[in-house]
């Protein structure tokens, strides 16, 4: 219970840094403590195979992807550190909603009787042991057994992941506005009313 | 003994939050990340309770969770890194390329 209410704490807070950091690298970092609590969250719920993953795709991979875009976007360009940095006028209104919305999810929560709670052990086994729930060995099982063709279609999901990034990153874009700003001129209507006059 | 409802409830609170970050910051970045942080809101859940009933389907639900969340963060990136390519803004109020 201690462990639980203390991994909870960390990761509230590194949420709420996360998203009121008023620059992107703050954010990432926030983001990293959040993932390192939810692995130790995992462990402490005997998913040995996920945190491990979660650890390696998410701050191994995913992060580094946020800080090479926030290296490749922000050198020596302004709008990164200046300006602001919120919606105007949406502050108050987005808390309450999701405060509301959260009520409502801890009240429908309150009411459905969960009868299993998660207990402290190990379910079957010592922590550590080859083959208990959750570790590698029970994992591949069900992945690689009866759930072959959910794991398929996630290869399936990178491939298409991988084809639009390719395509988005191949600058569809023409030569001349690659690069630099270019400030598009206004599109002027002609105005309706004066040709309506005209006809009339 | 933890009951199950607890972890709905720091499930729920993380959601809420990457949502308030979705819908109150400008910078598209930390906009993908309140969305990395709604992912994981939902595989907390999951895990509690393959947990909770001692059954492996949650595991296998949030892996595959966590595959998705990565190629929505790669295609989110890119788009961030193209549009800003096309016209230089870091404001998700000025993507207004897509308005009819």
């Amino acid at each position: 219970m201690t462990i639980f209410v203390l991994l909870a704490i960390a990761l509230l807070a590194s949420a709420l840094f996360t998203i009121t950091a008023k620059h992107p690298v703050y954010s990432v970092i926030g983001l990293l403590l959040n993932f390192l609590a939810l692995a130790a969250l995992y462990l402490s719920l005997s998913a040995e195979f996920l945190a491990l993953i979660q650890i390696l795709v998410y701050s191994g991979a995913i992060l580094v992807l946020f800080v090479f875009v926030i290296a490749l976007l922000s050198s020596g360009v302004k709008p990164f550190d200046s300006g602001p940095n919120k919606l105007p006028r949406i502050g108050m209104p987005a808390i309450v909603t999701a405060l509301v919305a959260f009520g409502a999810l801890v009240w429908g929560a309150v009411q459905v009787p969960f009868t299993p709670s998660v207990g402290p052990t190990q379910p079957n086994g010592p922590p550590g042991a080859a083959d208990v729930f959750g570790s590698v060995a029970d994992f591949g099982r069900a992945l690689f057994g009866p759930y072959l063709l959910p794991f398929e279609m996630t290869a399936l999901v990178l491939v298409i992941a991988i084809v639009g990034v390719i395509m988005l990153a191949s600058d569809a874009a023409p030569a001349k506005t690659r690069g630099h700003h270019v400030k598009r001129p206004r599109r002027v209507r002609e105005p309706i009313t004066k040709t309506k006059a005209k006809v009339g | 003994m933890i009951p199950a409802t607890y972890y709905v409830v720091l499930s729920g609170a993380l959601f809420f939050l990457g949502v308030i970050g979705v819908v109150t910051r400008r910078n598209p970045l930390i906009v993908l990340m309140a969305i990395e942080l709604m992912w994981n809101a939902a595989n907390v859940v999951f895990i509690a309770f393959a947990r909770a009933w001692l059954n492996n389907v949650g595991h296998v639900f949030a892996f595959l969770v966590i595959t998705v969340a990565a190629a929505e963060a790669a295609i989110g990136l890119a788009i961030v890194v193209v549009a800003f390519r096309r016209a230089q803004y870091v404001d998700v109020d000025e993507a207004a390329g897509l308005r009819g």
